[in-house]
């Protein structure tokens, strides 16, 4: 088949390799219909993350048709089954999954690969697609066919009738977008400020207003992104316009906003372990994350105020102002996506028209031109929203 | 340095953790002991670890267990470098839903000796299932350090091989990405 590789920094290649197979019984295999380019596939394409190895299928959000299904799972698929897949791997068994946590999960990581998380973060991460040996090395689904482990657990049905389009980003963006702003516990005329305005940013603001809030308030630098952050609803400000913090105290009275949104997260410098770690060959010498987003949000926050966190970071920051985290009573969320918590309920929100997730592609390629639908996603920030791949 | 102060560390804690005494912590040079909770109950994983023939199924680099007579068995594992290992092991104690201790004989390629207990977790989680074990490092520092790359030595095999035994008891499948002719055994 044919998929979509990395093999270095800046350096994606179409390649022919083998179709993914049933290994376990709870296994599926996708007929992968369409899949997105996220940004944090831009981490691995400027060669940020360790842990990836030459040849490495990418892409975690995806969608297609069931074409088999293993025996574990076919109680609750079926060939010919149209579904969107998590890009969180969870087995559904575990305590955490059990909790709902199902980012958490303690078993989709395989065990020769969890060693190297573990050293990093004091627990191994849990299994994903397509994003580096440190999350389990699963083939990812920018990819004619991808294998999905647990398959009674993951993937949800899409209904006869929506397109590819609608439900795509239910894989992650949406709910990443909905749960960072489920996280701020938005109260009855709460104003919530929301750092970035890409994708993320931008299915927050928009399920901010779903959730209540009063006044949403997105900072962003990006005239177009801007742009659409003002559809959604948005009140903006271009950082390299205004001080960010003077506006947002003169715009709530004072008060400064109630809850902060991280849409942001580590700014180009990658994940960066403590230790140079034994497995992981790519390794070098990694500056820290460089968390501007995460001080100015913690700065800005009114007191007793929540800084809700989507926004990926992967190893230290220095010069965290913590004395106002504690001081201001700050309650700070965070934690990749629980994706399969929200996806049903979500769906629900796009069948009843309240969102319309298509506002965000820009570009539709087929899956060959993926290499240059990554250069446009880096390059072009401005015009270039979201880049979805048809690999059939 | 022997104590002669009274330690004030009071909680139920392996000799590994104390800080300068895991040499001594068991009878070989190398010990550890690693702690996982599964959310099964405790007599079935006790059940399941006490019928070696189950072992294989996510021991991944052990050949073959071979039961034989009073609680003695053979097995042949993938060493370092390729090659096999081999030794017999005997159960030394064995505690019905809690503790199995096994040695292995002399005269065999790795010196060992190791238990595992289950202990009930608290409410909601399952068990604890801890695994001790303390072995001779295959030819000295210097094989320890090959062993770890060539990612053999028994530590850290023991650790990937209770991360599989969750993974088969919670999820009745053992987790991998790798392709089909490459996965281990499940």
């Amino acid at each position: 088949m044919r998929a979509l590789c990395w093999h270095g920094k800046g350096d994606v290649r179409v390649d022919t390799v083998p179709d993914p197979r049933i290994v376990n019984p709870r296994d599926a295999i996708l007929k992968v219909t369409s899949t997105a380019i996220c940004g944090s596939d831009l981490h691995l394409y400027d060669g940020y993350i360790p842990g990836m190895h030459s040849g490495d299928v990418l892409g975690h959000e995806f969608m297609g048709e069931v074409v088999e299904v293993g025996p574990g799972a076919s109680h609750a698929l079926k060939v010919g089954d149209r579904v969107v897949v998590p890009f969180n791997i969870a087995c559904g068994n575990c305590f955490p999954c059990q909790s709902q946590l199902y980012s958490a999960c303690d078993n989709s990581n395989p065990a020769e690969k969890a060693d190297a998380s573990e050293i990093a973060y004091g627990y191994a991460m849990t299994g994903a697609f397509g994003y580096s040996h440190l999350t389990g090395g699963y083939a990812g689904g920018q990819a004619e066919y991808v294998r999905v482990p647990y398959a009674d657990v993951g993937p949800l049905k899409v209904p006869d009738g929506m397109a590819d389009d609608q439900v795509l980003f239910l894989s992650d963006i949406f709910p990443t977008g909905y749960m960072a702003a489920e996280n701020c516990d938005i109260e009855e005329g709460d104003t919530v400020g929301i750092w970035g305005c890409g994708p993320v940013g931008l299915f927050a603001i928009k399920s901010a207003f779903l959730l209540g809030a009063h006044r949403v308030i997105a900072i962003d630098h990006y005239p177009r992104r801007l742009e659409l952050a003002k559809e959604a609803g948005a009140e903006v400000l271009n950082y390299h316009e205004v001080k960010v913090r003077e506006a947002l105290s003169e715009m709530t009275g004072g008060r400064g906003p109630d809850s902060c949104i991280d849409a942001v997260g580590l700014e180009a410098h990658g994940f960066s372990p403590d230790n140079v770690i034994d497995e992981i060959k790519t390794i070098a010498k990694l500056a820290t994350d460089r968390p501007h987003v995460f001080r100015e949000a913690i700065m800005a926050c009114r007191k007793g105020g929540t800084v809700s966190v989507p926004g990926v970071y992967g190893g230290f920051a220095d010069k965290i102002p913590i004395g106002a985290f504690m001081e201001k009573g700050l309650t700070i969320r965070t934690g990749q996506t629980h994706t399969h918590r929200y996806m049903a309920r979500l769906l629900e929100h796009v069948q009843e028209g309240r969102i319309d997730p298509t506002f965000l592609i820009s570009h539709r390629l087929p899956l060959e031109e993926g290499p240059e639908g990554y250069r446009m996603f880096k390059g072009q920030q401005n015009e270039c929203t979201k880049v979805v791949l048809k690999p059939h | 340095m022997h104590q002669t102060e009274q330690k004030s560390t009071d909680a139920n804690v392996h000799p590994t953790a104390f800080i300068g005494e895991a040499d001594e912590a068991g009878p070989h040079d190398a010990n550890s002991i690693r702690a996982v909770t599964i959310g099964r109950p405790r007599q079935e994983l006790y059940a399941f670890w006490r019928d070696f023939r189950n072992l294989p199924r996510f021991m991944e680099n052990v050949k073959s267990i071979e039961l034989l007579e009073s609680g003695r068995s053979r097995w042949v594992v993938a060493g370092p470098g390729g090659k096999d290992v081999e030794w017999v092991s005997v159960v030394t104690e064995d505690v019905p839903g809690e503790r199995i201790a096994w040695r292995a004989e002399a005269g065999g390629d790795i010196d060992h000796e190791g238990w595992i207990e289950f202990r009930d977790a608290p409410p909601r989680r399952g068990t604890e299932v801890r695994v001790f074990i303390s072995y001779d490092p295959p030819a000295g520092t210097v094989g320890k350090l090959v062993a770890k790359v060539m990612q053999r030595e028994p530590r850290v095999q023991a650790r990937r091989e209770l991360r599989r035994f969750k993974q088969l008891m919670e999820t009745g499948e053992v987790t991998t990405s790798k392709a089909p002719d490459a996965a281990p055994r499940a």
